[in-house]
């Protein structure tokens, strides 16, 4: 790859990992140049960029390509140092950081990928383990402003993308957030004023509708 | 900085590699430290208190602190005490051991998970994806980020070299126990099988693995576990999925989180 100055973004407008490095990359005040990528057709930038898992979102920084959304935000958190710290610098809160942020990685988009893939009870069990899920973020969360405590952190930009989803989730779910997990619904509204957010947001109707092509494609009813 | 064996805890398994991941980090900053075996077909108050969300091994408990999945411990360790660092300092280079970390964790574990588990046909594919994902590896050896280094870590062994290592003993182990399956072929995998041997000859790992026969006997007895319950039950059935998840020795065979 040749040394090109600068940043780019391969990244695919639903992701909620992708959004993850907008945030960051946002919330750093750094410039970059975002490429949309074709996930049906995937363009050879992409494939020579990330050719162990072809998959988005991949920051290319002079050049160099860092794969894994949680670790592109730690990357970025760490070049560029200077503006807005999203990881604590206390060793013990930088831990518990990545902890909560590795859950909603391990936990949140495959329990709601199950909840739109399936029917009956497979998905009533999903379901269940996502207000499980939200409750014991909401329990993190805690009183504090964000997960990050009083300042806007890793956690909350782990998480705050899945709010998109949230309306999908709850609709094939047939339940409510707000009614299983209030604070964390205050907690969205607080983050999406945070300019980072609000210009990185999409339409949760619009990933509802993505979600019905999805369920086509895999034959789901 | 405090090192008195009471204020640091590691709750851990003989058998766990994840649990010789921090064994080893802790050996090579030379951090004092308390080991609780945990019998992890009958976790203690204590492990369940520490690690409410998944109930594994290993736990770091630090002035009465918990912290919790092994990668995090490695640099949540290499952050307190900063002698012997095992984390570069170049934020590329970090995300680069990151990246692979992620892989064995995520691909590569699971995978040989997944050739113990299982025979015939099943084992084959997962056998295959074993080696696909070694090739991997080694292709990064040979002409990626890590051409020409002795260890991921450079000259002496670094964090990636501990989580890849503390799994792979384990791969000569499984070829054993499983006559017909070869997961490394020297000729194959000419450097990753050369970043083994070095690996295994350091004195702080020989000190931090148990012996290799030790090993052999747990192995041959999970495999027998293992092939009994395939026959008897369904993969996913509680009783599999709970005796496998107790005494699986690495990695954890089945998502008990």
């Amino acid at each position: 790859m040749a040394s090109e100055k600068g940043v780019t973004l391969l990244d695919f407008w639903v992701s909620p990992f992708g959004q993850r490095a907008r945030i960051a990359l946002a919330e750093k005040g750094v410039h970059y140049e975002y490429k949309e990528q074709n996930l049906a057709e995937k363009s050879d930038l992409l494939l020579k960029s990330n050719p162990v898992y072809k998959k988005i979102p991949v920051l290319i920084h002079d050049g160099k390509p860092v794969c894994e959304s949680l670790i592109i935000v730690q990357y970025i958190d760490e070049v560029w140092s200077d503006k807005s710290p999203l990881l604590p610098s206390d060793p013990y809160q930088k831990a518990q950081a990545r902890f909560w942020a590795d859950f909603v990685d391990k936990k949140v988009f495959d329990c709601g990928t199950r909840l739109w893939k399936l029917k009956g009870e497979e998905q009533e069990a999903a379901k269940k383990e996502m207000i499980e899920i939200l409750q014991l973020l909401e329990a993190q969360l805690g009183d504090k402003k964000y997960f990050g405590g009083d300042t806007f952190g890793y956690v909350d930009v782990a998480f705050i993308p899945f709010n998109n989803w949230f309306y999908s989730y709850e609709t094939l779910g047939n339940f409510s957030i707000e009614a299983v997990a209030p604070t964390l619904v205050e907690w969205v509204e607080r983050c999406k004023e945070r300019e980072s957010v609000a210009k990185t947001i999409y339409d949760p109707k619009k990933v509802y509708e993505f979600v019905g092509y999805l369920q086509k494609k895999f034959g789901v009813a | 900085m405090e090192r008195s064996p009471s204020s640091l805890k590691l709750f851990g398994s003989w058998a766990s590699s994840y649990t010789h991941r921090v064994q080893l980090a802790m050996k090579l900053k030379n951090i004092q430290f308390e080991y609780i075996e945990e019998d992890l077909a009958n976790k203690s108050e204590a492990l369940l208190q520490f690690n409410p969300i998944y109930k594994k091994v290993p736990v770091l408990v630090h002035n009465d602190r918990p912290i919790a999945e092994s990668v995090i411990i490695l640099q949540y360790v290499d952050e307190v005490w900063s002698d012997r660092p095992v984390l570069p300092t170049d934020p590329y280079e970090r995300s680069v051991a990151r990246f692979w970390c992620h892989f064995a964790d995520d691909k590569l574990g699971p995978a040989v998970g997944a050739v113990f588990a299982s025979s015939g046909e099943v084992q084959k594919a997962a056998v295959d994806q074993v080696h696909e994902n070694l090739a991997l590896i080694e292709r990064e050896l040979r002409e990626g980020f890590f051409k020409g280094k002795k260890f991921f870590g450079g000259e002496s062994i670094g964090l990636l070299d501990i989580v890849l290592g503390c799994g792979s003993y384990w791969l000569a182990v499984f070829d054993e126990v499983m006559t017909d399956v070869k997961l490394v072929d020297p000729e194959a995998l000419p450097l990753f099988h050369a970043w083994l041997r070095e690996f295994e000859a350091l004195d702080e790992v020989k000190e931090t693995i148990p012996a290799v026969d030790k090993l052999l006997e747990y192995a041959k007895a999970v495999r027998q576990m293992l092939l009994g319950m395939s026959n008897n039950a369904t993969a996913d059935s509680p009783t599999a999925t709970a005796s496998a998840s107790a005494t699986a020795p690495v990695p954890d065979i089945t998502v008990d989180s």
